[in-house]
């Protein structure tokens, strides 16, 4: 390799990168980008690659099989994108090894329309540069097909921090650079000072995407004024909140942008040493971002002495990944920084806060992964460009995990501002099975439900803290009719109670106590009395916990109180679960009128409690009955009912 | 001033550490929680803090094949924990833990990210997604065979 290639000092060399990546994002031949982030994996991408591979070879096709990002479709993984020279890039969908085979096949013959077949892509805009690349001016024979930017899941996303997640190979840095990768940085590095970055973010009014929506801007102007040094930017990729996926999807598809926004943080606010701190539970993550990390010091991006820094004397950044151990609570800054520091994570008062006396005791600011990857846009298109998007108090888009009883389970982008009706019944395509919506969950565990009646809710920082939600770092769980609200206060107290650190008393005892009455209202031995005492505890244990987590600890449960205090009712008073889930206050029974006698229930009954010969009608034991659910799943007749 | 650098720099050094012995002996023993505190002049009790603080380290031994059954919020309302039960009775478990064997270690976690395609589970490295109750057997039967030893 080249020494002159490797090490990026200007606008020329990036240029000359840019163009190689062009060739490899477009290439002169078949290209099939398959998602191989963790969720594609996990729905069996990787046999489909090695399918795909394995047929290419056999026809000896000149074909590239490559991997890329989550495309953010989640109901519909594995899925992979084809690319034929002159072609609009198409997108499949549901593939498995089968389908993989055949679409080569298929492909050898110049066959594009599979019944399998998603969406039309002829453009793909650039948010970096403002431009669009455009693969084909028309359709080309796919009339019929619909255009993908068309259909509901994607009419209203607006992808900036995913702008390059299923568009390229997370390990190209060529690719990366393709699409405007670095020209923000490089652009500041040789044109601006550093209190004109800073400026751009403080005019683009981002907030923190972490949940607690502090001015990004504002915390990077109090980084600045500090003189301590080192100074520290973390990058807190914990991402605890069950249902929560946007930054593990950011780390995967597109490691670049974190590291590029954490270098514009760097040049603005004098800071030298990064941290990027992420979970455990994310092995792929923290290997695409240490790839990245390495590419990233080897083309002089990073390092004590950028190359490409001309202004102001020498400018260097380092960083490096700390990976967490498994606990919630180290999403919380001053517990993330003790965790650095090799202590378990207790949180600390603030003041001092960390950007006056962070990580071991110098100045640190702590952004989310989601707010990072947005920085680079801002850099380039200026803050004023992203403060057109969204509302007066909530600017630019958010990244929301789509997930629960959805039809299309999604990982999405949409403008602030956007209602939770257009997220639930168009992007999300509704509620599947023919049940009826019941709830949304925001914010995590920190977060509230909202019922249907706050469906036109307009999704913004201070909407959702109002409605007695919050935005939190984006999870968004949808609930049916078949979800208790009680059981799921219960399942928040109980993860809560969990993983609080145990420092402060009342949230350690607190959220015991909270547990214990709600998991006696669930086993129908609560009373009346119960609902008030929960009021009270929550109430204390908002009001004398240390941290974040214990402040919010109580929403979950304050919220389904609020807007389902009826079902609250029937449990206490009635002893009855109108959801018929919790499981003390249930039946299985078996409707005579509909049972044909398959005995498939009989072998997978977890406790033998079903009774009946082939054939003849069955009938289940309650005294017996686990109530496991086993017997529901397989029932073909749908004769099993809950009572 | 100098001391107080180098017990943070040695405290900074402790966790990940840690994070390594319990990818190798896939647990942390008692002697080497023992010997971490000796040569890093730390209490033990500072280490077993950490040992028994975050949840990624075992202080029991764990099963040659560890089987982690998501209890994430969109996990929990797919029937994600019905899920968990099915998997102890497969193994004849009475709650989250390692069978006589030894084969195969159980527990809850909450949020393995894979939340588009709830109900899910990992065993070792492979996810398991879209989970039913029916397709639990085989799924940890494949693990049993020499052939399918931990994907």
């Amino acid at each position: 390799m080249r020494a002159a290639k490797a090490v990026i000092g200007n606008q020329t060399a990036l240029r000359s990168i840019a163009a190689q990546g062009r060739k490899s994002l477009v290439p002169d031949r078949p290209k099939i980008s398959v998602g191989m982030a963790t969720c594609g994996l996990a729905a069996g991408a990787d046999e489909v690659f090695a399918a795909l591979q394995q047929e290419v070879a056999k026809r000896d096709l000149p074909y590239l099989v490559t991997p890329t990002g989550c495309l953010g479709w989640c109901s519909q993984e594995p899925m992979l994108d084809v690319k034929l020279p002159g072609q609009p890039r198409l997108t499949y969908g549901r593939m498995d090894v089968r389908k993989a085979r055949e679409l080569v096949r298929s492909l050898e013959k110049h066959d594009l329309k599979l019944p399998w077949i998603l969406g039309v892509t002829t453009r793909d805009p650039n948010p970096v540069t403002g431009s669009e690349s455009i693969y084909a001016r028309r359709l080309n024979g796919l009339s019929g097909v619909p255009r993908l930017k068309d259909l509901p899941v994607f009419r209203h996303q607006v992808r900036l921090v995913l702008r390059n997640c299923g568009l390229i190979d997370p390990a190209s840095l060529e690719e990366y650079i393709a699409r405007g990768g670095y020209l923000a940085l490089i652009h500041a590095l040789r044109e601006l000072t550093p209190e004109q970055v800073l400026d751009e973010v403080t005019r683009s009014g981002l907030r923190g995407r972490g949940g607690a929506g502090f001015p990004a801007g504002t915390k990077w102007a109090a980084l600045k004024r500090q003189t301590a040094t080192p100074k520290y930017l973390v990058c807190n990729a914990d991402e605890g909140d069950p249902g929560a996926y946007m930054d593990r999807a950011v780390l995967e598809g597109d490691p670049h942008s974190v590291l590029e926004g954490m270098l514009l943080g760097a040049y603005a606010t004098g800071a030298s040493q990064g941290v990027i701190y992420v979970r455990d539970e994310y092995p792929l993550a923290v290997q695409r971002i240490q790839e990245a990390i390495a590419q990233a010091e080897t083309a002089g991006l990073l390092g004590e002495k950028i190359p490409a820094a001309r202004r102001n004397g020498s400018f260097g950044f380092q960083v490096r990944v700390v990976k967490g151990a498994g606990a919630f609570v180290c999403g919380e800054e001053t517990a993330l920084i003790r965790s650095v520091e090799g202590h378990v994570g207790e949180p600390r008062t603030r003041p001092p806060y960390p950007v006056e006396k962070g990580l071991w005791g110098k100045p640190t600011a702590i952004n989310n992964v989601e707010t990072w990857a947005n920085i680079p846009v801002i850099v380039q298109r200026g803050g004023e460009w992203f403060a057109k998007i969204g509302t007066a108090t909530s600017k630019g888009t958010k990244v929301f995990s789509l997930v629960g009883a959805i039809k299309n389970t999604a990982l999405i982008e949409v403008p602030m501002g956007i209602s939770l009706r257009q997220i639930v019944e168009e992007i999300g395509g509704g509620i599947p099975d023919g049940k009826a919506f019941k709830a949304i969950q925001t914010g995590g565990p920190s977060g509230g439900c909202l019922p249907a009646s706050q469906l036109d809710l307009q999704v913004d920082y201070e909407s959702l803290t109002r409605a007695g939600a919050i935005m939190g770092s984006g999870g968004m769980i949808v609930m049916d009719e078949s979800n208790c609200m009680v059981d799921i206060a219960k399942y928040f107290l109980t993860f809560l109670a969990d993983e609080s650190c145990g420092k402060c008393f009342s949230c350690r005892k607190g959220l015991e106590r909270m547990q214990e009455v709600v998991t006696r209202i669930c086993a129908g031995k609560g009373s009346e009395r119960d609902l008030p005492l929960l009021e009270d505890l929550g109430w204390l244990v908002h009001e004398t916990s240390l941290c974040g987590l214990g402040q919010t600890a109580p929403n979950p449960l304050m919220s389904t109180m609020k807007h389902f205090r009826a079902e609250y009712e029937a449990h206490v008073r009635e002893h009855r679960c109108p959801a018929k889930v919790c499981r003390e206050l249930i039946h299985y029974r078996i409707d005579p009128m509909l049972c044909d006698g398959c005995h498939a229930c009989v072998r997978v009954c977890a406790s033998e409690a079903i009774l009946g010969e082939k054939k003849a009608v069955h009938e289940i034991d309650d005294a017996r009955c686990i109530k496991c659910g086993a017997c529901l799943e397989v029932c073909v007749p749908k004769a099993v009912e809950v009572h | 001033m100098e001391a107080t650098t180098e017990v943070a720099e040695r405290s900074a050094e402790l966790l990940p550490l840690l994070q390594k012995l319990q990818a190798e002996f896939h647990y942390l023993p008692e002697q080497a929680l023992r010997a971490v505190a000796r040569r890093y002049h730390v209490p033990l009790t500072q280490v077993f803090h950490l040992a028994t603080f975050y949840n990624c380290f075992s202080l029991e031994p764990r099963g040659k094949h560890h089987v982690r059954v998501c209890l994430g919020t969109a996990c929990h309302v797919r029937g994600g924990q019905r899920i968990l039960e099915k998997v102890l009775r497969e193994l004849n478990l009475i709650q989250e833990g390692t069978t006589a064997d030894m084969d195969f270690s159980v527990e809850g976690v909450r949020c393995l990210g894979c939340c588009g395609l709830a109900p899910v589970m990992r065993v070792d490295t492979r996810t398991h997604s879209h989970l039913k109750q029916a397709a639990v057997p085989k799924i940890l039967q494949k693990q049993r065979t020499p052939a399918g030893n931990g994907l």
